[in-house]
């Protein structure tokens, strides 16, 4: 993982300005704080796209 | 008169989004059945496969009010978690609150709802908690913040209809002026309409709709039947009776005998 930002990260991934929401450790990161939210080694990170559901 | 937070049905119908044949048929049962609501859900995203954005494009094209769901979460933080990106992709307040207790049954873990309701209510969200037909729990639910309820049926999936009439009656007189919806477990239009009969204010079917053999017509008689059961509220029903009591008129009826 070469990214430093969760920003970074989605773009690494291809997901940038894709519908997809964040969170690091468990917690919520939202779009607008992406750019802040630095990752450090061990950080888990989820990333969730929209999907069928009941 | 009850709302979904502001949000007034003309087809009291919600439908799930999974386990449909294709999107196209998933679409076609909304349009036949006039359904103003989707379920939906959170799934991981592997990298560069952007596999939820075709999806996303489907629902967005039905113009339904999108309603998601925490399905799969087992613990507060994993729920309110799942709320909070679910609010920012699906851009709405709207959460289908799930904290599942058990693997076998999918029955909500009611200690953890309320938990999480309460966090979710004091965020912003407009919280559809789904929940058992316990009085006691809908109650702190309530104090929780929640406007609508969504007690289960039977077991999600299970399509065994209304298990306990008795508890869901219970509920609809202990909170007149409550929205409530039930959820999982309708396995047949005529238990949706039954619902409608008890006084609910709609249903949501995702198993039995999308599992028939079509689908669209199946949403289609879903639709038709909580019409059926909530004008039968409105026109104010007969109480049952023991005892026969003659329809046709006696007075002036020829003496043949």
């Amino acid at each position: 993982m070469r990214a430093t930002t969760l920003e970074e990260l989605l773009h690494e991934r291809g997901l940038g300005g894709t519908r997809v929401a964040a969170a690091v450790n468990e917690v919520f990161v939202a779009a607008s704080e992406r750019s802040a939210r630095k990752l450090v080694e061990g950080d888990r990170v989820e990333i969730v796209a929209p999907m069928q559901g009941g | 008169m009850r709302t979904l937070y502001g949000t007034e049905l003309v087809t009291p119908l919600m439908l799930g989004t999974a386990q449909y044949p294709s999107p196209a048929i998933l679409a076609d049962a909304f349009r036949e059945s006039g359904a103003e609501v989707a379920t939906v859900s959170l799934r991981r995203e592997s990298g560069g496969v952007r596999a939820g954005q075709p999806f996303w494009e489907l629902i967005r094209e039905l113009g339904v009010a999108v309603l998601p769901n925490t399905a799969g979460c087992f613990t507060v933080k994993e729920a309110v978690t799942t709320a909070q990106m679910a609010r920012e992709i699906f851009e709405t307040p709207w959460i289908k609150l799930e904290v599942i207790g058990h693997t076998d049954t999918l029955e909500p873990d009611v200690f953890g709802l309320v938990d999480a309701a309460r966090i979710l209510c004091e965020d912003g969200f407009e919280v559809f908690p789904y929940t058992t037909d316990s009085l006691a729990v809908a109650e702190r639910l309530v104090e929780a913040g929640c406007k609508v309820l969504m007690p289960w049926g039977s077991p999600i999936g299970s399509g065994l209809g209304l298990l306990n009439e008795h508890g869901l009656r219970s509920l609809r007189a202990h909170f007149p002026d409550l929205a409530l919806v039930v959820d999982a477990g309708i396995g047949l239009p005529s238990h949706a309409a039954r619902a409608m009969e008890l006084g609910y204010d709609a249903v949501l079917v995702n198993t039995a709709v999308a599992r028939a053999g079509d689908p669209v017509a199946m949403a289609r008689a879903f639709a038709l039947a909580t019409l059926a059961g909530r004008g039968a509220v409105t026109a104010d029903p007969i109480e049952p009776r023991d005892m026969a009591s003659p329809s046709t008129p006696l007075i002036g009826k020829a003496f043949l005998g």
